[in-house]
């Protein structure tokens, strides 16, 4: 199995905290690998990190066997590394059309081209298309992002990242806040994305989490705790104790 | 020398007063208000118009240049500045800057454009020789009032129960809310005092700055220099933003007047995409 | 089912690139009104500039999102760059233009990377800081550029050689309005195109528009460049149309009356400057015909109840307007032949 991500010694210190500790993760190619742990527990800065957001204290980031430690955020994108976000980033000015539209002619690099009309080349008129269709858009593609349902902002959110054509694909609670009523139709998407397009996905849902993904990691205080199988990690007693300690304190 | 560092003080100190308010209203309701040099004028025009007009001394119109402002910011702020709070900061300056040229032509019609001169009082006159230094009365006579004002409120915000209420609300205007301080009562207790304040200094600084109806637009770009060099999360930043404006500015006129504000406007510049959050203000 | 939501999704893209009915309208009777109205040509020549100038405005501020209180800066620049080669016996008004162009391109340019960072506030400060640096160093040259009495001894020659100016401004006008046509040409392609898309995007949000790859400073500082060189271009229209420019070409009330203008027309859709100037101009007239001195005033009122009234409504309302008009076009986009998709 060759590795798509993967981090070496990755850390990161906010002042006196650390927020990631020494954390060292492989995502292998073709992955369905999901990263849990308590809230608090440093998922979403290792995310940015991963990104580029935010830079680390120290370590390294590999992509692909290639270094991207120290790129931008917008050019690990153009290697193939999206994500969605958390809390929902999208554009409320725009249309899901304009949206994925603008994500598509900028990895095909159009966004340079100002002076041909968007939406004038066939391929890129296909793609829209046929993300639009998996991501179940095609019904609200003309309207306002902000007047949208929940669960169809999301599934835009992840049209989106996808729409990058990514290799590796980090999705930040993808399920976060949907009504049960929207959720069927998230999870069925996440679930059909292709195989060659690893997936780290974060997340709480234990549900979401068990019938998705073949590997867990679970990571405490900002370092790894331990991975393993669904299996493994599932009947594992200490992350039961990590668990079931943080539900005592919520 | 001595002298020039003297009137920068004066000056730094006038300006302190005027943009005292704008640093609260900034820092307090992240609100942009181009409008600030309006109340101040205001205050300047009700000291000149007294005095001119109806001939009551120049310092028994002191307490109404800063009562009248403070009512008018008062009513200002709880009919309309209130409801643009929420806007974008585009919003914000667009409502201001109308509201600025409506006071502009405003006084204009009814004082007219000429400069409003005031008489000071004889004792305030002229200039006494302090250890080979040349020293101003009436720049002595700012100093100490702004002076015992800075003190006054550096007490009012960290001794008073108001203070602690006004930095908690500063500090996060949800969590106040949600220790039950009504933060709406101190914006616009604050807005009032702050252009109060402004009023104040205008009349203060009628005899130093002048006073005709384009004063709101002249002074702008200074009050906004104090407020976006000093920061707004202390009174103490906006502080020395003052008084190094104030000494630079006199500085330069006295000795380089072809650089004119040049200078001023470069190093502001040069501050600002250094230090966006302001030269006092520890990085956050 | 497919190909029907392709022919949906092209439609809706490219229907933004085509000219609309009341588009080529408004174009066509700014073009009647050489012929028409030739008494009003000099008030035409004002407006058609002012609209150039918000329409420059427009790309940063409605397509980038840059609260900019200096646009005066590269107004300023433009003019005195046309002024000052005019006067030194440079009397060919497209090489002016293209020289203030340049320059306000340049100064665009190295401007904008203080503009990427920092709050609304800031930038604010900072574009108001570059036009009052200016404005100092336009004070104190007064060798290169007459200081408080103006730039005097402006001589235009003839446009390519052929139209003289003439005193009743239809020359002027006519140029004005043939470089600012040319210019909105290509700033509606560039709105449309996927480089406009992603400047929208950027607007609405810049974080998201990072994690789709967008560079979004390059982005910036290219948009900020251009409207630096439309700013400039209409500063030179003014310089070469007038013949004279003074310090108030860089003054403040320059760039808060372009905010205003673009404001009174709406942010966002290109059309706003040009209507905006037309606004903005005849209620000039109106008011300051019946109360000459004070009608800074009732401008002050207009914006404060604009902004209280709420700019987007007003805005979104003038918009939906002028789809209604403009936005029909002559063939309805569905039953487009696909090889009319405006392909270059």
């Amino acid at each position: 199995m060759t590795i798509a991500l993967e981090t070496k010694g990755l850390v990161k210190r906010f002042g006196g905290l650390v927020a990631t500790d020494n954390v060292s993760f492989k995502l292998e190619q073709g992955a369905r690998h999901a990263l849990i742990g308590p809230n608090g527990a440093g998922k979403t800065t290792f995310i940015n990190l991963l990104t580029g957001v935010i830079k680390p204290t120290a370590g390294q980031i590999f992509l692909e066997g290639q270094e991207i430690t120290g790129l931008r955020p917008e050019l690990r994108v153009q290697r193939g590394l999206a994500r969605t976000f958390q809390i929902n980033q999208l554009f409320p000015a725009m249309t899901p059309l304009e949206t994925i539209g603008l994500a598509v002619s900028e990895r095909t690099g159009g966004g340079h081209d100002w002076w041909r009309v968007t939406g004038s080349k066939r391929e890129i008129i296909d793609e829209i298309v046929e993300i639009a269709q998996r991501f179940r858009l095609t019904d609200v593609l003309d309207e306002r992002t902000s007047n949208l349902a929940y669960g169809k902002q999301r599934l835009l959110e992840i049209a989106v990242a996808f729409a990058c054509k990514p290799r590796v694909l980090l999705l930040d609670e993808p399920a976060a806040g949907v009504p049960e009523a929207e959720r069927h139709e998230l999870l069925a998407t996440v679930a059909a994305l292709p195989r060659d397009v690893s997936v780290l996905l974060i997340e709480h849902d234990m549900d979401l989490v068990f019938s998705f993904a073949d590997r867990i990691s679970v990571m405490v205080n900002g370092a790894l705790f331990t991975e393993g199988t669904v299996e493994q990690v599932s009947t594992d007693p200490k992350v039961r104790a990590v668990y079931l300690g943080e539900s005592v304190d919520e | 020398m001595l002298t020039i560092l003297f009137d920068g003080i004066a000056y730094g100190m006038l300006l302190f007063v005027l943009a005292c308010g704008l640093a609260v209203t900034l820092g307090l309701m992240n609100f942009v208000n181009l409008a600030h040099g309006a109340f101040a004028m205001a205050g300047g025009y009700v000291t000149a118009v007294l005095m001119n007009r109806i001939g009551v001394p120049f310092l028994a119109t002191l307490p109404l240049a800063f009562i009248v402002p403070a009512i008018l910011g008062l009513v200002l702020e709880r009919t309309l500045y209130k409801r643009l709070y929420s806007r974008s900061h585009l919003d914000q300056v667009l409502f201001s800057i109308g509201l600025v040229f409506m006071a502009v032509a405003a006084v204009d019609y009814s004082f007219g454009s000429q400069q409003q001169l005031i008489q000071l009082p004889t004792w305030l006159q002229g200039r006494i020789d302090i250890l080979g230094v040349q020293v101003g009365l009436y720049r002595s006579f700012i100093i100490v009032i702004c002076g015992a004002l800075v003190v006054a409120l550096q007490l009012i915000l960290t001794k008073t129960r108001f203070g602690s209420r006004l930095r908690a609300a500063v500090d996060d205007p949800r969590v106040a809310r949600g220790l039950g301080i009504n933060v709406s009562l101190i914006f616009a207790t604050t807005f009032a005092f702050g252009s109060g304040l402004a009023g104040l200094g205008g009349a203060l600084g009628a005899e130093i700055l002048g006073l005709d109806p384009t004063f709101p637009l002249k002074f702008m770009i200074y009050f906004l220099i104090v407020v976006t060099v000093g920061g707004t999360t202390s009174i103490t930043g906006p502080f020395l933003a003052s008084l190094l404006l104030g000494i630079a500015d006199v500085a330069g006129k006295y000795y380089v007047p072809s650089v004119g504000a040049f200078v001023i406007y470069t190093l502001m510049i040069v501050v600002l995409v250094l230090r966006p959050q302001g030269l006092f203000e520890r990085a956050r | 089912m497919s190909t029907n939501i392709a022919d949906h999704v092209r439609a809706t893209l490219v229907r933004r690139g085509r000219w609309g009915i009341g588009e080529i309208l408004f174009w066509l009777i700014a073009a009647a009104t050489l012929y028409f109205l030739p008494e009003r040509h000099l008030i035409l020549n004002e407006i058609v500039i002012i609209g150039l100038f918000a329409l420059s405005l427009d790309l940063i501020l409605g397509y980038a999102g840059i609260v900019s209180l200096g646009h005066a800066a590269f107004f300023g620049l433009g003019a005195y760059t046309a002024g000052i080669l005019a006067r030194d016996g440079i009397a060919d008004p497209l090489l002016g233009l293209g020289a203030a162009a340049i320059a306000a391109a340049l100064l665009g340019f190295v401007t904008s990377f203080l503009v990427l960072r920092g709050s609304d506030l800031t930038k604010l400060m900072v574009t108001l800081g570059v036009a009052l640096v200016l404005g100092e160093i336009a004070n104190q040259a007064s060798w290169l550029t007459g200081g408080a009495d103006g730039l005097q001894g402006i001589a235009m020659g003839p446009i390519l050689g052929l139209f003289e100016f003439d005193i009743f401004g239809t020359t002027a006008y006519g140029y004005s309005l043939t470089v600012t046509f040319l210019l909105f040409i290509l700033a509606r392609r560039i709105v449309v195109s996927p480089y406009g898309l992603s400047l929208r995007s950027i607007r609405d949000n810049p974080l998201k528009a990072r994690a789709v790859g967008i560079p979004v400073n390059r982005r910036l500082v290219a948009v900020y460049t251009l409207a630096a060189a439309y700013a400039g271009i209409a500063g030179a229209l003014l310089a070469q149309t007038t013949q004279f420019v003074s310090l108030d070409v860089l003054a403040f009330h320059r760039s808060a009356d372009v905010m205003l203008v673009l404001v009174i027309g709406g942010v966002g859709y290109l059309y706003g400057g040009l209507i905006g100037a037309i606004v903005f101009k005849v209620l000039q007239d109106v008011i300051s015909a019946w109360t000459p001195q004070y009608w800074q005033f009732w401008i002050g009122l207009i914006l404060v109840i604009i902004v209280l009234a709420g700019r987007e409504r007003l805005t979104e309302r003038v918009r939906v307007l002028w789809k209604g008009v403009a936005g029909r076009t002559a063939k309805s986009p569905e039953t487009l032949p696909k090889t009319s998709a405006r392909e270059v």
